[in-house]
């Protein structure tokens, strides 16, 4: 694991490869931006204090590995959660706010594995998953998970059989689509939160699956 | 608008890269992009589709250089010139490359409309457009076949909505495109594609 740093440089490394060096005074330039917003009052330096508070410690997977762990154990839940995510995600307190109004969830089987995309942009159901990784919101990943799925999931250390169909969702509206995972074998009888722990973001977009009970330990 | 954003489907825009132990935000001015955004919605001067448009406008190429969190400050600095809430010479000095404003983009702007006119398991055809502004069916899927299968209520075009045309609200639909449909020989395995696409997008198949 590289120090806090390195991780730090090579996501600019990534983000700028195709470019020039990266513009060493962003934080200057949006500084000058919400500047001339406080300036003009439409601005107020510290609501955004706020706003950056909820969505760095408020929002974020652990909402939908609630929401994961209370379909697997709960039938009468998962069937609301399949027919009206909308609705059943407020039984849990999950409010969809700006991104999620429209909430889909979609149930991994035997039969069909799920993945969600957003082609044209990067919508993503912040109101279960948070703010998306980068990767998500990139071009590679933009372009390449609806054309070819399964090479992509190969690269995430998925690799499902050939009879298994892969399902992509492109959030083309204001629809956001979560992925409910399949439960992982060996673990009858286990509380919604120690299932909650087994529910990795990566499982709800649809590039991992949920942790085996060993992994989690 | 057929421009760098539309990307489903491409070949050759590199590797995907996870980054283990991704932090929220990589530096603080990319927490206070995203506060600034979400703010700028209360002042009820853009929607979010015209915001989304914004950032289609920005030059292809700076569109695939820029972060993502650079591309929102891009257009919050647009978006706050064309609404006259900042002049040009306010804000170019930090922001140089706000998209040129676009004269008389093509709009594909239906009528509001609030009956169905397609029910679950019907099969449909999407349009083939290509508006020079704003839309939210992509290049890959214009002129294919598929199948309803599922009624999302009617929802605001955001064609319309992206240049100030209004809520017109249209039936929005999930509409399944086998792989072998979008993508023909080069189709791998099994599988099928969902979009999300309002009434005008489709035809009866």
């Amino acid at each position: 694991m590289p120090p806090p740093d390195d991780q730090h440089h090579h996501h600019h490394g990534r983000d700028h490869e195709h470019g020039q060096a990266p513009p060493s005074d962003m934080a200057l330039r949006v500084k000058a931006l919400e500047s001339l917003l406080v300036e003009k009052g439409l601005v107020d330096p510290a609501a955004l204090d706020a706003i950056i508070d909820t969505y760095e410690h408020k929002v974020g997977p652990r909402n939908g590995a609630r929401v994961v762990a209370r379909a697997w154990t709960d039938p009468g839940f998962r069937q609301r959660l399949l027919a009206d995510a909308t609705a059943a995600i407020l039984e849990l307190g999950c409010d969809g706010g700006l991104e999620g109004r429209f909430l889909v969830a979609v149930e991994n089987t035997p039969e069909a594995h799920n993945l969600v995309v957003c082609t044209l942009c990067s919508c993503y159901p912040w109101a279960v998953l948070g703010l998306p990784p980068v990767w998500y919101k990139s071009p590679p990943y933009r372009s390449r998970a609806v054309i070819d799925p399964r090479g992509v999931l190969a690269e995430f250390g998925v690799t499902l059989p050939d009879d298994v169909e892969v399902r992509v969702w492109d959030s083309t509206a204001e629809i956001r689509y979560m992925v409910v995972p399949e439960r992982p074998p060996g673990t009858d009888g286990w509380t919604e939160e120690a299932l909650a722990a087994l529910v990795t973001r990566d499982s709800m977009i649809g590039v991992g699956l949920a942790l085996a009970p060993e992994t989690a330990a | 608008m057929n421009g760098a954003h539309d990307m489903g489907g491409m070949h050759g825009l590199g590797p995907i890269l996870p980054e283990p132990d991704e932090p929220v935000f990589h530096a603080p001015w990319e927490a206070r992009v995203l506060a600034l955004t979400v703010t700028g919605f209360g002042w009820r001067r853009w929607t979010v589709d015209r915001w989304r448009h914004q950032h289609e406008k920005i030059p292809g190429a700076d569109y695939l250089r820029m972060s993502y969190y650079e591309k929102w400050a891009t257009s919050l600095a647009g978006l706050m010139v064309e609404a006259g809430l900042a002049t040009r010479a306010e804000v170019e000095p930090a922001w140089p490359a706000i998209a040129a404003p676009q004269t008389a983009p093509e709009v594909f702007a239906g009528e509001p409309a609030a009956t169905p006119s397609f029910k679950v398991g019907d099969r449909v055809r999407t349009r083939n457009i290509n508006p020079s502004g704003h839309t939210r069916l992509p290049r890959y899927a214009r002129g294919h076949a598929g199948v309803v299968t599922r009624l999302h209520g009617a929802h605001v075009l955001p064609d319309a909505s992206a240049h100030d045309r209004g809520d017109r609200r249209q039936p929005l639909y999930q509409v399944r495109f086998e792989a072998a449909e979008l993508w023909g020989l080069d189709a791998r395995g099994r599988g099928a594609v969902h979009l999300d696409l309002w009434e005008d997008y489709l035809d009866r198949a």
